[in-house]
C-alpha cells in the first residue's frame, strides 16, 4: 500500500516568536523538528507498510529549509520526500494550506491512505488533515489511537475525551493519529545515510498547477488579530488543619469573596 | 593533519546522541540495578546500526572507520557504561573474523554479529593466563574433522547471552604461546557449558561467566586463521580491543565530569556556588585536561588503524591512561559531590566503582607499560 505522510516542520521551542505586524509565527534563528504528532503519523506508516508492503512518501508544505524535515522523516525510514515551496503560499492559514497539500496530493496521483499528525505543535488547529480530506473527498478518521488496515478497508480506534471509538473506512482515506498510538523510532545509521543523499522532489505552486488566489495570504480567509499567552491560573489556598475547623474557615473565606 | 570531522560523520553522531540522550541515558541507572543483561539496549543498538560499525557492507556492517566506531563507543559510555561495555566486547569477536575468517566464516560468523542479529565474546582469560596468555592451559586435540576442547576460560564479558564466541585454546601446551589456536564456538556446541557469573564490584548487569569446555567438538572449519596461529589472533584482537577500553573510559570520566560541572554550579555553600572556589576550579582544570588528554590519545590509535599505521603502541598508550584517567576524574567527581557523592542517588559512587574495571581488563597498566616500553626500546635499536 502507498501512503502519504503530511507532515509540518515547527520550531523546537515553546518559545514561539510572533510577528506583532502579521501575527504570523517568526520561524528564523529557532531550531527546527519535524511536528511531533507528525512523528508518530511517520512511524504508523512505516508499521503499515512493514506489515502489509508498500512505500511511504512524505510530504510537507514549507520554506526551503523544511527539506530537512522531509530528511529526518526519510532516515526514520520514509521512501521519498516532497517539498512543496514557492513564495505563493506565504502565509497560508489551514484552508490555504489545505488547498496546496491536496494539490499536490492530486500529483502524486497513486496513494491507499494519507497520515497526519492530529495537529501541529505550533499553531495547534487540527484543521489541516481533515481540510485536506475534504478537498480530496475523501473519509476522514481522527485521533487515531490504533490503526489496521485490512485490504480495502481500515479499521481505526479513536481516543475522545470520555471513550474509545471504533470505526471503519474505506480507503483511500485520511486518518490524524494522536501521540498514543506508537512510540517512533529513532533513525538508525543506514537511514541517517539514506537521508543525506535522497533526492527532495521540489513541487512549485506551477508545478502543482495551483489556483494562486487560493493559495497563501489570497486565499487564506483567516486574519491572525492577536497572538497572546494566556493569562496564568493564579494558585489556589489550601486550608489546613482539622476538618471540622477548615469547614468552618472555608465557610468564612466564601462569604467574604461573596461566592455563598 | 585535520581535527574535524565531515559532514556525514556529524550527522551520524548526532542520530548517536539522539539515542543517548533520549533513550540510554534515561534508564542507564535502572540497567545496573537490574543486574540483569539489557536486551532491550542490544535490540536498540542492532536497530540503529551499531554492531557491525567498521564491517564492510557485504557482511552486513556499515563500512565505517575504527575512528567512527571509538567515537560511538564512548557516546554509548557515557550514556550507558554496561551498554558500552557489550558494544566493546562485541568488537572483540568482530574483529578477529574481520581480519582473520575466511569466506565461509565471514558469511556464517560475520555477517549476523555485524547486523546485530547475535552478540559476539571473545575468550582467552584462564584462571592462570590473562596477561601471560603462553600458559592457557584449554587444550583442543584434533579428532578427524573436528577438535576436541577442554579446559575452562573466566571473566568472559558478554558470555551467555553471546552466540559466538572466539575461544583461544592450546594444541600443545608445552610449546607455550606456540601452540595458541583460535576456534569459532557457538553457543549450543556439544561439551560447551556455562559456568558461574561472577559477582562484581560493579558492572552488575554486565555478564562475565565461565566458560566450561568438556570434550567440546568444534568442526575442524572453525579454525580461525591456523592451527597455532592463536598467538597472534589474540595479540591482535587485543590491540583493537584496548582502543575500545579506552573509549569506554573517556565516555565514562566526561559522564562523571559533566555530573560534577554541573553539580558544583549548583550546590551553594558559604553562599557562593561551590564552583566560585579554586579548590573546586582546579579539580574541574584538571579533569578537563586529564579527558581531553585522553580522547585524544584514543582517536590517534582509532585514526592510525584506519589509516593502516602500526597502531599497538599508540592503543596501549591510549588504554594505559585513559584507565588511569578515568579513576582520577571520578575520584574528583566524588569529592566536588561531597556526601551525596556517596550516596547512590546521584550516580557518581557507581561511576566510581566502575572506573577501576579500566585498569584491570584488557591488560593491567603494567602489561600496557610493558608493551610501550618494548615498542620504544625496539624502535630505538633500529636507527
Amino acid at each position: 500500500m502507498n501512503i502519504i505522510v503530511s507532515i509540518k516542520q515547527v520550531p523546537d521551542t515553546t518559545e514561539v516568536r510572533i510577528d506583532p505586524e502579521t501575527g504570523t509565527l517568526v520561524r528564523e534563528g529557532v531550531p527546527s523538528i519535524i511536528n511531533p504528532f507528525d512523528e508518530n503519523a511517520i512511524e504508523a506508516a512505516l508499521q503499515l507498510v512493514e506489515k502489509h508492503g508498500g512505500k511511504v512518501t512524505v510530504l510537507t508544505m514549507g520554506p526551503p529549509q523544511a527539506e530537512q524535515a522531509l530528511r529526518e522523516a526519510i532516515a526514520m525510514g520514509a521512501d521519498e520526500g516532497i517539498l512543496v515551496c514557492d513564495r505563493a503560499f506565504a502565509g497560508s492559514d489551514t484552508l490555504a494550506t489545505s488547498y496546496t497539500l491536496a494539490r499536490a496530493v492530486r500529483k502524486i496521483g497513486d496513494f491507499d491512505l494519507i497520515l497526519c499528525g492530529k495537529q501541529a505543535f505550533d499553531g495547534d488547529t487540527a484543521q489541516v488533515g481533515p481540510g485536506l480530506a475534504e478537498h480530496l473527498g475523501l473519509p476522514q478518521v481522527t485521533y487515531a489511537i490504533g490503526l489496521e488496515v485490512e485490504g480495502k478497508k481500515l479499521q481505526a480506534k479513536r481516543l475522545l475525551e470520555d471513550r474509545y471509538e471504533m470505526v471503519e473506512a474505506r480507503l483511500p482515506a485520511l486518518v490524524t493519529v494522536v501521540k498514543q498510538i506508537n512510540e517512533p523510532r529513532h533513525a538508525g545509521l543506514r537511514g541517517v545515510m539514506k537521508a543525506r543523499k535522497a533526492e527532495i522532489v521540489k513541487w512549485t505552486a506551477a508545478d502543482l498547477e495551483a489556483d494562486v488566489t487560493r493559495c497563501g495570504l489570497n486565499g487564506s480567509p483567516t486574519n491572525v488579530l492577536r497572538v497572546f499567552a494566556p493569562s496564568r491560573h493564579t494558585k489556589g489556598e489550601r486550608i489546613e488543619g482539622e476538618a471540622s475547623e477548615a469547614a468552618v474557615e472555608l465557610y468564612e473565606k466564601l462569604r467574604t469573596a461573596q461566592v455563598l | 593533519m585535520e581535527f574535524a570531522f565531515t559532514e556525514e560523520q556529524q550527522d551520524i553522531f548526532a542520530a548517536v546522541d539522539e539515542i543517548c540522550a533520549e533513550v540510554l541515558a534515561p534508564r542507564a541507572e535502572e540497567v545496573d540495578k537490574a543486574q540483569e543483561w539489557p536486551q532491550e539496549n542490544v535490540d536498540l543498538m542492532a536497530q540503529s546500526d551499531l554492531m557491525g560499525l567498521p564491517v564492510p557492507e557485504e557482511y552486513g556492517g556499515m563500512g565505517l572507520g575504527f575512528l567512527d566506531w571509538g567515537v560511538i563507543g564512548e557516546k554509548l559510555s557515557g550514556a550507558c557504561t554496561t551498554t558500552g561495555a557489550i558494544f566493546g566486547a562485541h568488537m572483540l569477536a568482530i574483529y578477529p573474523l574481520m581480519l582473520f575468517g575466511t569466506e565461509e566464516q565471514k558469511q556464517k560468523y560475520l555477517t549476523p554479529l555485524a547486523r546485530g542479529e547475535q552478540v559476539g565474546a571473545f575468550g582467552l582469560t584462564e584462571p592462570n593466563a590473562g596477561s601471560d596468555a603462553g600458559n592457557v592451559q584449554t587444550r583442543a586435540v584434533r579428532k578427524g574433522d573436528e577438535y576436541l576442547l577442554n579446559g575452562s576460560k573466566i571473566f568472559i564479558t558478554n558470555a551467555g547471552p553471546a552466540e559466538t564466541y572466539i575461544i583461544i585454546a592450546n594444541l600443545n601446551p608445552d610449546t607455550g604461546m606456540r601452540g595458541l589456536t583460535a576456534f569459532i564456538v557457538e553457543k549450543g556446541f556439544e561439551g560447551f557449558e556455562f559456568g558461574k557469573n561472577e559477582k562484581k564490584m560493579a558492572y552488575k548487569s554486565l555478564p562475565n561467566r565461565e566458560l566450561i569446555f568438556n570434550d567440546c567438538r568444534v568442526p575442524a572449519e572453525n579454525v580461525l586463521h591456523r592451527e597455532r596461529g592463536g598467538f597472534r589472533v589474540a595479540m591482535q584482537t587485543l590491540d583493537v580491543g584496548r582502543i575500545g577500553m579506552a573509549i569506554g573510559a573517556v565516555g565514562l570520566a566526561q559522564v562523571a565530569f559533566d555530573k560534577a560541572v554541573a553539580y558544583s554550579q549548583t550546590r551553594v555553600q558559604f553562599k557562593r556556588p561551590i564552583c566560585e572556589f579554586q579548590m573546586v576550579q582546579k579539580m574541574i582544570a584538571d579533569m578537563a585536561v586529564d579527558i581531553a588528554a585522553g580522547r585524544w590519545l584514543t582517536y590517534n590509535a582509532a585514526w592510525r588503524k584506519d589509516q593502516g599505521l602500526d597502531f599497538e603502541q599508540e592503543a596501549a598508550m591510549a588504554k594505559l591512561y585513559t584507565s588511569e584517567m578515568v579513576g582520577r576524574v571520578t575520584d574528583h567527581a566524588v569529592q566536588i559531590h561531597g556526601g551525596y557523592g556517596y550516596c547512590e542517588e546521584y550516580g557518581v559512587e557507581r561511576l566510581f566503582r566502575e572506573a577501576k574495571l579500566f585498569e584491570i581488563v584488557e591488560g593491567t597498566s603494567e602489561i600496557q607499560r610493558l608493551v610501550i616500553a618494548n615498542k620504544v626500546l625496539k624502535n630505538a635499536r633500529k636507527k
